[in-house]
């Protein structure tokens, strides 16, 4: 690693604990997001989770077709990359056949939301005892910027020019919400990475289905995480985050949307 | 010597499967198949095995590609309509190169087309069916105990060259009852250890083990598809299997697979009782192809008929075998009509007193 | 010389001057390099002797690049860091 040779110099760093680094399990390949992504964080935040838990021999994460495509490349773990929206079926292959092990699934909007709705809610409507990721920045970052199901009204993306009209292009779908309804979820909550404060609820959200799913518990823990793509939406990385708290949270709202039940002891 | 049971085509292959040692079943009901789904549901049970209805054949493939990645035996088994939604998800699996069996038991197309029996899928089992250039390994039965006995073979091939194997049947032939002798068969005398690159957890002492099918450099890509051709290649000269039937003094061909080849050999008995002197070879693999087997008969023969369930798809296959060295005709019946042995043995009078010149297609 | 009771130290060569820590930070103690590094973004660095250590930074950091220490708690000095 090179260190900065420009600014503040620490000359008793041999007295101070190392507070911070990069999680073992992160691996040191240079990350292909692009400046300021969420992924990159969230990829990030996952592997913390997993290393602080311990479980990075018995987790296998199922990588999604999108933006995300290679966050195998940073994971150092098991993984597989399923096809476009399958991600969640093929977790369900994996956690069916080795129950005891840690089983998460990576997906953006298009990928959960839109070609993979259905293997999505029939996975929560089985109660798979799978963690799924769900990254929502409204647009189809990889394919160059495209409309997505969440992509909210007067948008403008490379297939919305005029901005999404719900005349032509309907709604957007908050399938969140849909599946907190359903009983084959377990957790189901909303959350962001556009700051420090965000980043450490997102962590604790995903310590917690973890957790859960190392308890033995029953149903899907959901964490949708409502991101920013500085490309895709024009935007610095700054703007992009200042979107985020000033327009989208508005209509994606943060927080738990389905608690965590206690587990019975003989249920575990 | 083991008992014989009658069984229906379909559920002597699920029964096989367990036998086999079937870890994961993941399917969808689609008649002509659905016994098999049923079967499985009652019988694929006990610690450590799965049974799961699908919500489509589309997750149903996603998940066998899933549980395949952990190296387990897993299958899913479908028809025409369904197998049609699985080929994205087999193009993956073949370029993951993950063992696992599938099933397609075949109904009269196109579109929703008919419940009743059919070869029409030939082109999408043999010449790859979803995109990229890959191919499965293709069982063809015609009988209820090759329903059974290709299930055996089938994992086993799986797991030798990590690549998914179809048993290509039909309607027919899985709704009838014969009777099967299920053999001596012990999986754990099978067993093939895939922790090398499955996906089971990632222990201390390696990197981890990533099942992808994406590779963004051209350069990379090929060679990914120099090696799928290479395992092709090998599948061909070592897994080939067919069947004769009288063909060492015939002067006329019968080909035919599954339950064409049936019916084609009643055909080749009455035109036997009539001396016209007719062979039959049942290629019992479809790929790889008895190429050389036929190339060598049509040395000796005046002509052949393919005859088959569809508007003439193997027949290509044939063509290209015989070069040019013997007139190929064909026969067929197509959206689920089943041929009749006295229209195949027409035919054959037809061609057999015809000239050299081909008659109809 | 630093006195304050934190410190970072950026791996500037994968810093992709997203510039997210400079916003996140607190103390207001970051700032973006007028140079650019090997691959020609201009990269974050710590510009004021003001860091308390509050990992701030380092979890906003899309790239994962950003290492903090904290001054021990104790005034006995242990071994020294060994990833330095």
């Amino acid at each position: 690693m090179s260190i900065s040779q420009e600014g503040i110099h620490c000359n008793y760093l041999n007295e101070m604990d190392l507070v911070w680094d990069r999680p073992d399990t992160f691996t040191d390949t240079t990350l292909h997001y692009c400046p300021g992504c969420g992924h990159s964080v969230i990829n990030r935040l996952i592997m913390e989770s997993v290393q602080e838990l311990n479980i990075e021999e018995k987790t296998i994460g199922v990588a999604p077709v999108g933006c995300s495509v290679f966050a195998y490349h940073y994971m150092f773990i098991d993984m597989q990359e399923a096809a476009h929206g399958r991600a969640s079926a093929v977790a369900t292959g994996i956690k069916r056949i080795l129950p005891d092990r840690i089983v998460f699934s990576y997906q953006g909007d298009g990928d959960l939301a839109a070609i993979g709705t259905a293997e999505t809610i029939h996975t929560v409507n089985r109660g798979e005892n799978i963690l799924m990721l769900f990254i929502n920045n409204g647009i189809y970052g990889m394919t160059g910027g495209q409309m997505s199901p969440t992509t909210l009204k007067g948008s403008i993306t490379s297939t919305s020019p005029d901005g999404r009209d719900y005349n032509q292009h309907g709604y957007p779908l908050d399938i969140t919400k849909i599946i907190a309804q359903m009983p084959g979820s377990a957790y189901v909550t909303r959350q962001s990475v556009d700051s420090a404060n965000a980043v450490r609820k997102t962590k604790k959200a995903m310590m917690k289905s973890l957790k859960y799913q190392m308890d033995g518990g029953r149903g899907v823990c959901f964490i949708e995480i409502v991101s920013n793509c500085p490309s895709g939406w024009k935007m610095t990385p700054t703007e992009s985050n200042e979107w985020l708290r000033n327009e989208i949270f508005n209509h994606y709202e943060l927080g738990d949307i389905k608690q965590l039940p206690k587990l019975k002891t003989n249920e575990i | 010597m083991n008992k014989k049971i009658l069984m229906k085509g379909n559920e002597a292959l699920a029964e096989a499967a367990i036998r086999a040692g079937l870890k994961g079943y993941f399917g969808y009901p689609i008649t002509p198949q659905s016994e098999i789904l049923e079967y499985l549901s009652r019988h694929l049970v006990g610690s450590n095995r799965v049974f799961l209805q699908a919500e489509s054949e589309v997750a149903a493939i996603n998940m066998v590609y899933g549980a395949a990645g952990c190296g387990e035996r897993v299958m899913t088994s479908t028809s025409s309509p369904g197998f049609s939604l699985m080929q994205e998800g087999i193009s993956y699996i073949a370029c993951a190169e993950l063992p696992c069996l599938l099933v397609n038991v075949v109904r009269g197309g196109p579109g929703l087309g008919t419940i009743q029996p059919s070869q029409g899928d030939y082109f999408q089992a043999v010449k790859g069916g979803g995109h990229g250039d890959y191919k499965l390994l293709v069982y063809a039965p015609n009988s209820v105990q090759e329903m059974a006995d290709f299930v055996y073979k089938g994992f086993d091939a799986a797991d030798k060259y990590r690549t998914p194997v179809l048993i290509l049947t039909d309607g027919a032939l899985g709704q009838m009852m014969e009777p099967v002798v299920f053999p001596d068969y012990n999986p754990d005398n099978h067993y093939t250890n895939h922790s090398a690159w499955a996906t089971r957890g990632k222990s201390k002492n390696r990197d981890p083990n990533v099942i992808t099918t994406l590779n963004l450099e051209a350069d990379a890509m090929e060679k990914t598809n120099i090696h799928l051709q290479a395992k092709y290649k090998s599948i061909m000269e070592n897994e080939v299997m067919f069947e004769t039937i009288e063909t060492e003094d015939a002067d006329f061909l019968l080909i035919a697979f599954g339950l064409t080849s049936r019916i084609a050999h009643k055909a080749l008995e009455m035109a036997r009782e009539n001396n016209i002197k007719v062979g039959l070879l049942r290629p019992q693999t479809l790929f790889p192809f008895p190429t050389q087997a036929i190339a060598e008969l049509a040395e000796n023969v005046q002509a052949i008929l393919t005859i088959e369930m569809n508007a003439g798809q193997m027949v290509e296959d044939v063509r290209l075998a015989v070069n040019g060295r013997t007139p190929v005709y064909f026969y067929g019946r197509m959206g689920g009509v089943i041929p009749q042995p006295n229209e195949i043995y027409q035919k054959i009078k037809d061609v057999y007193h015809s000239s050299s010149k081909q008659i109809s297609e | 010389m630093t006195k304050s009771s934190g410190h970072i130290i950026i791996n500037i060569q994968k810093c992709k001057g997203c510039e997210l820590c400079i916003i996140e930070c607190p103390q207001n103690g970051m700032a973006l390099s007028s140079n650019i590094n090997q691959n020609g973004y201009h990269y974050a660095y710590l510009a004021e002797d003001i860091c308390t250590g509050c990992t701030n930074c380092a979890l906003i950091c899309p790239e994962a690049i950003i290492k903090v220490y904290r001054k021990k708690k104790s005034k006995i000095l242990k071994q020294p860091v060994s990833t330095l």
